[in-house]
């Protein structure tokens, strides 16, 4: 009985060694460029059909746990992986795939020489770790690595912009880690445990909840800043611009999502003693979240600028699905998390392409790319019609759901938020639209022709995706609405990880 | 299956047509206008089962968790849309292949706009509230990549922008209001949402929901105060405004207000909101209409006139009024399409679509000319036209209005004089009246180009004269869809001297007189002094101020915020964790923290405390960097001192070795540092300093709160017990670390690895634009 669930379980722990594996390989093969490049796709695309594993098992078989190293469960580390998780590791993997064959076009030789695949992967391998692992110090470590990994990649280069950026990135977030310690260490002194689920039995044992929703707060503003939520988002809009745009995108897309998961994580399986406060707490940040994130992007003219504060933007939506804590907006929430994942990387990459084509990412510069460039303008509008919730893509049932769930619970406010800052969104969208596409190109500057076919595959490939989760939605709302009936009843995770006892 | 396939095979065709016009070239308008003209007779097929009052209704499950199905309905409303859609549709798309014959983008154009009349479809057949928001946002995106279609032109841009966001406001507000119906019902299927009406109307929020589902209507009907968008969009290739921006699109409210009439109708609330809408509308529009220079922006006020009229006949709400809606809907749809094709064709050959620069054309575009003033002749309400019958019918169902009918008759008769006057200015005073010098070279226009407007005008004579062979069973069937007690409608060109034909005489021959005196008082300096007024209030402006305001403020909250200095982010960092997590501490509940728990510090506890806190005072507020390391240091090594104290040896002699380490690294550094410089002014250092002890004592009572209970770790007697037996070490912190916690140290070790990686790099790589 224990031998099959090892190996079964075994899935777990792939998405983690995968690129690992992957990057240790490309450190060994640290001169042989070409060997990383092959490499790199290959660690990719096994991540990808690893992550695609484990959701069709976690699917079949319910929420997996895995005791590294056998210790038995509150002693050791334990990896655990709900569909939640299964789907946050799919989505790591497929930007992985996009992004790596992103990288093979775009990415310039001197990075590629000083360690642009190994950090790359070591990236994957932190967020990987902070979606499965069901330990809260083990948690911070994977943050601890996807942090430094995603430094190293937003100074790679050594150009002054990146570094400045860094800076900030690096300072914000290492107050975030600070933070998250600290929390860590006082639930450890109240609970005398790490192990999560274990965590979530204590504490609700607890004679004095009051203590747990105090230290709650910590969390709350621990991942909150990795998050990116109002009003604790100055490292995103002050760094997301400055690396290659294939870093961006794969920043965009995993970075602050993993902040979310683990606030996802932490308040529906430690922190629901006192729902009204700590919950409410995070409908009004993200409603903030949502409006300044909006008028952040109204106010850009520089193309990933206004990208990276749509990032903000988004959160709030995911945020809404939490704070509102039912099973259909967190199911609303799942969607939008796998809707906005795709939408905002495919418009990184895109602004890659228009950055190669006419080498600015100033939208009072560029111009005449709908004439000039009409499948990329076609490659444009589906994610930012998306991101916008226009139907029937994506983004669109993302935000039905959410805000039919909010009227359905009588959280009208929020709604009505919700709907009046996709309204902006859909008025920056357009503004990319009407000055990079429509509008005659001011100067006829630099302007290479040919796009080259690297370039394009990804974004046709997530274009592709987002279209079909568009049309097919059905079954991937199912597949949500499943993901956050295990949010809502954390019994079963604690069965998975703690067994029957 | 087949109407499934009939509403979405546009879609593919869209996609295709691109490509077929790169085979195809200028025969492609005439294969693609097949198209609708298939459909057309496909539709019509329907007409027996409408008017015996059936509706088909398929549905097929799409996103079954929201209650979202892939429905389509049709009864004699849809199909009354249904086969307006697709019979303009035929007629536009030739037209525009010709008049954007060698347009670069002329494939595109056909994608766009086969896109539109597929969702447009979508809306009028949909059988789910939901189904039907989806394709009714599709119409708003087509219509915005039509209006800016000449995107070179900013105009352009900024029309098809505008249009856009009144348009897609009214459309989310519309979302909502449909979320709350499908709540309030349990359902968004169409079918039996009509047939358990009252639940809305009896439903708390009804008022709310009402409000919304109007302004979804309103804005994409072009309603006072959201009209201005649609003279706005005048900016498109004319065949996408006879389509789009008078014959269809623009309808959309009127066909949601009618469908949703006995869910949501029926009510003081609806009638006077929706009365009130529409007659002001009908009046400004008219009004407006009148003091235009350019045909097209003539036709839209018009335009706007007419959605008013429909929206307050549906706001009267009787069966007479709902009939004559059905009708008016249809007469306008020809004469309107008409008048639109004709203005482009007198565009594409006299070069202008001024009418004070316009006149005599009738000689040199015999053809357009007489489809013209067929047109304008229906629009008028000339016998025979279909248009007569019409106008006859409005006056009717406003005479017999069941509220403050005196007042709605005389608004009418005020619109429809404009109206008449209108008609003339576009459709006969470009052909008859004196030939300007400027037109030498205008000629009569390819078939293609007066195809559509003679089918469309004749089309509005041949049903005055014979309304029973077509538009009395198509009406039949819309108003059966509508208000079931009816059974026929009976259209009929003559009814007798009564009192309606009279008020039909005294609108006639109004409006004919203020055509015949248009040279007298449209005068420059009028019409300049009156759009200066109206520009100062009018909703356009305060779009564009709103815009402007929005700008604004985004930029100057993004100051605020993003102000780019790392300090104040910090600040407000700490600021709101202090914030929150105070805030939290101070809620009732908590155990308080009084002296009575576990305080009883022993003497060289409080020396080694007192050290760290000197310490950290020195470092804050020397001048030497020095001394600041060294200071820095002795926190460090305090702290070690106290793991010491509290039994743990191994972390202190890691402790011990990273203090010194740093603290050596740091005075290797130090002297390639500029000189030290006090940059904070003293406010900021109070401010800071204040910032960091609250920060402090938080974290201090944060800490004594946690530890007020009895702590007892569930893992620390596990790793004692098992540590040898099982891990086969004696030393338990290595054994948690390489054991137990093995693969904490793993990520840890992987950290220190990429560090490496990342200092090398930094080291050895500096890219420079």
């Amino acid at each position: 009985m224990m031998q099959v669930n090892t190996v079964m379980n075994i899935w777990i722990v792939l998405p983690i060694l995968i690129p690992l594996l992957t990057a240790v390989g490309a450190v060994l093969a640290w001169n042989w460029r070409r060997v990383q490049r092959v490499l790199s796709v290959i660690g990719s695309a096994a991540l990808l059909g690893a992550g695609l594993k484990l959701l069709l098992t976690v699917w079949t078989d319910g929420i997996l746990a895995l005791q590294i190293g056998s210790w038995p469960a509150p002693f050791g580390i334990t990896l655990a992986a709900d569909l939640f998780s299964a789907i946050m590791v799919v989505l790591a993997g497929l930007l992985a795939v996009t992004v790596t064959l992103y990288s093979l076009a775009s990415m310039d030789m001197e990075r590629e020489s000083f360690g642009y695949y190994p950090i790359l992967h070591i990236l994957l391998m932190g967020v990987c770790g902070a979606f499965l692992s069901g330990d809260i110090f083990n948690l911070y470590v994977w943050f601890e690595v996807l942090l430094i990994a995603s430094f190293v990649l937003l100074t790679l280069g050594g150009e002054r912009a990146q570094l400045e950026g860094a800076i900030k990135y690096v300072t914000l977030n290492l107050m975030a880690s600070a933070l998250f310690l600290a929390g860590v260490g006082v639930l450890y002194g109240i609970a005398g445990t790490l192990n999560m689920a274990d965590l979530a039995v204590q504490l609700a044992k607890m004679e004095h909840p009051e203590i747990v929703t105090a230290v709650s707060m910590l969390f709350l503003i621990a991942f909150g800043i990795k998050a990116a939520v109002f009003p604790l988002f100055f490292w995103l809009p002050a760094s997301y611009h400055t690396p290659p745009v294939a870093v961006s995108a794969i920043f965009s897309g995993l970075l602050t999502k993993v902040g979310v998961y683990a606030l996802f994580r932490v308040f529906t399986l430690l922190f629901v003693h006192n729902i009204r406060y700590t919950h409410t707490m995070i409908l009004i940040i993200a409603g903030f979240t949502m409006v300044t994130g909006v008028l952040g992007a109204v106010a850009q003219t520089e193309f990933r600028r206004l990208l990276s504060f749509h990032i903000v933007s988004q959160i709030g939506y995911l945020l809404m699905g939490l704070g509102l804590y039912h099973p259909a907006a967190m199911a609303a929430a799942v969607f939008f998390m796998v809707h906005v994942v795709l939408a905002k990387s495919t418009l990184f990459l895109v602004s890659g392409v228009v950055h190669w084509l006419q080498g600015t990412y100033d939208l009072k510069k560029l111009g005449g790319l709908y004439a000039s460039a009409p499948g990329l303008a076609l490659l444009f509008l589906i994610p930012a019609l998306s991101l916008a919730g226009i139907p029937p893509l994506p983004g669109f049932f993302a935000k039905l759901a959410l805000v039919g769930a909010g009227l359905q619970l009588g959280q009208y406010v929020i709604s009505a938020v919700a709907l009046a800052v996709s309204i902006l969104t859909l008025f920056s969208m357009i503004k990319i639209w009407n000055e990079a596409f429509w509008k005659p190109q001011p100067l006829a500057a630099t302007c290479a022709s040919a796009q080259p076919v690297l370039l394009i595959i990804p974004i046709v490939l997530l274009a592709l995706v987002i279209l079909g989760i568009g049309f097919f939605a059905g079954p991937l709302f199912t597949l949500a609405a499943r993901a956050a009936e295990q949010l809502s009843d954390p019994a079963g995770y604690i069965q998975a990880v703690l067994g029957g006892a | 299956m087949s109407i499934v396939l009939a509403c979405l095979s546009g879609f593919a065709l869209a996609v295709a047509s691109p490509w077929l016009y790169r085979l195809a070239r200028g025969a492609t308008g005439w294969l693609l206008a097949l198209f609708p003209a298939g459909l057309f007779l496909y539709f019509s097929s329907f007409l027996g089962t409408c008017i015996a009052g059936n509706a088909v209704y398929t549905a097929y499950p799409w996103i079954p968790t929201l209650g979202i199905d892939l429905a389509f309905f049709i009864d004699g409303l849809s199909l009354l849309f249904a086969l307006i859609i697709t019979g303009i549709g035929a007629l536009v798309i030739l037209y525009a292949g010709e008049y954007l014959h060698g347009h670069p983008h002329l494939g595109r154009f056909y994608a766009i706009i086969l896109t539109f009349m597929a969702s447009m479809l979508g809306v009028v057949m949909a059988g789910n509230l939901i189904t039907m928001f989806i394709f009714w946002e599709l119409t708003s995106i087509s219509s915005f990549l039509l209006i800016g279609f000449d995107h070179q032109r900013e105009q352009s841009r900024a029309a098809a922008l505008q249009a856009l966001l009144v348009t897609g406001a009214g459309g989310l507000a519309m979302l909502a209001g449909l979320l709350l119906i499908g709540q309030a019902n349990g359902t968004f299927a169409l079918p039996h949402l009509l047939s358990q009406g009252g639940a809305v109307r009896q439903h708390p929020l009804y008022l709310p929901i009402l409000l919304l589902i109007l302004l979804g209507a309103f804005t994409k009907s072009a309603q006072v105060p959201f009209h201005f968008w649609l003279p706005g969009a005048m900016e498109a290739p004319t065949p996408v405004s006879a389509y789009l921006h008078s014959a269809t699109m623009v309808k959309a409210g009127v066909y949601l207000l009618v469908r949703l009439g006995p869910v949501l109708g029926g009510t003081e609330a609806w009638h006077y909101l929706v009365t009130t809408a529409g007659a002001v509308t009908m009046v400004i529009g008219a009004v407006l209409a009148l003091w235009q220079t350019d045909l097209k922006r003539i036709l839209a006020y018009s335009t706007v006139s007419t959605l008013g009229t429909l929206v307050l006949l549906i706001g009267l709400d009787t069966s007479l009024s709902i009939k004559a809606a059905m009708v008016f809907l249809l007469v306008h749809a020809l004469y309107k399409g008409a008048l639109f094709l004709v203005a482009g064709a007198v565009d594409h050959a006299a070069g202008s679509r001024d009418i004070t620069q316009l006149g005599g054309l009738a000689r040199a575009m015999p053809i357009t000319a007489t489809a013209a003033v067929l047109a304008a002749l229906s629009m008028a309400g000339f016998p025979p036209m279909l248009g007569f019958i019409n106008k006859e019918l409005l006056y009717e169902a406003k005479l017999q209005a069941p509220r403050a009918s005196e007042l709605i008759t005389t608004l009418g008769i005020l619109a429809n004089v404009a109206l008449v006057g209108v008609a003339g200015i576009v459709g006969v005073k470009p052909f008859f009246s004196k030939r300007h010098t400027t037109l030498q070279h205008a000629h009569e226009v390819a078939p293609a180009l007066w195809i559509g407007p003679l089918v469309l005008a004749g089309w509005g004579l041949f049903n005055g004269l014979w309304p029973d062979v077509l538009v009395n069973p198509l009406i039949t069937a819309a108003v059966n869809a509508v208000q079931p007690e009816i059974t026929s409608v009976e259209l009929k060109l003559w009814h007798g001297i009564n009192p309606v034909f009279g008020l039909s005489v005294i609108t006639v021959i109004a409006g004919v007189g203020l055509f015949l005196s248009h040279d007298l008082w449209f005068r420059e300096n009028w019409r300049a002094w009156l759009l200066q007024t109206t520009s100062r209030i009018s909703p356009q402006r305060l779009y564009e101020l709103g815009l402007v305001g929005l700008n604004k403020l985004a930029r100057a909250q993004t100051r605020l915020l993003q102000n780019g200095y790392l300090r104040y982010y910090l600040l407000t960092i700490v600021a709101t964790t202090i914030g929150l997590v105070g805030y939290t501490l101070f809620m009732p509940g908590l155990p308080t923290v009084t002296t009575e728990s576990k305080l009883d510090i022993l003497v060289h506890e409080g020396v080694i405390a007192g050290i760290i806190i000197l310490a950290t005072i020195m470092a804050v507020t020397t001048r030497s960097r020095l001394a600041a390391i060294a200071a820095m240091g002795t926190v460090g090594y305090g702290v070690a001192l106290l793991y010491i104290l509290f039994s743990a040896p191994d972390l202190a002699m890691t402790q011990f070795a990273i203090e010194t380490l740093t603290v050596i690294l740091f005075v290797l550094v130090i002297y390639r540092l500029p000189r030290f410089a006090l940059l904070s002014s003293t406010p900021a250092r109070i401010r800071d300093a204040l910032v960091a002890l609250l920060a402090g004592g938080m974290m201090s009572l944060l800490v004594l709160a946690a530890v007020a209970g009895p702590f007892q770790s569930h893992l620390a007697p596990y790793f004692a017990a098992h540590s040898l037996d099982l891990a086969k070490g004696r030393n338990v912190v290595n054994v948690i670390l390489v054991d137990f916690r093995g693969f904490d140290t793993l990520g840890e070790i992987t950290v220190l690895s990429v560090a490496a990686l990342g200092i090398f790099a930094l080291l050895k790589l500096r890219k420079e634009h």
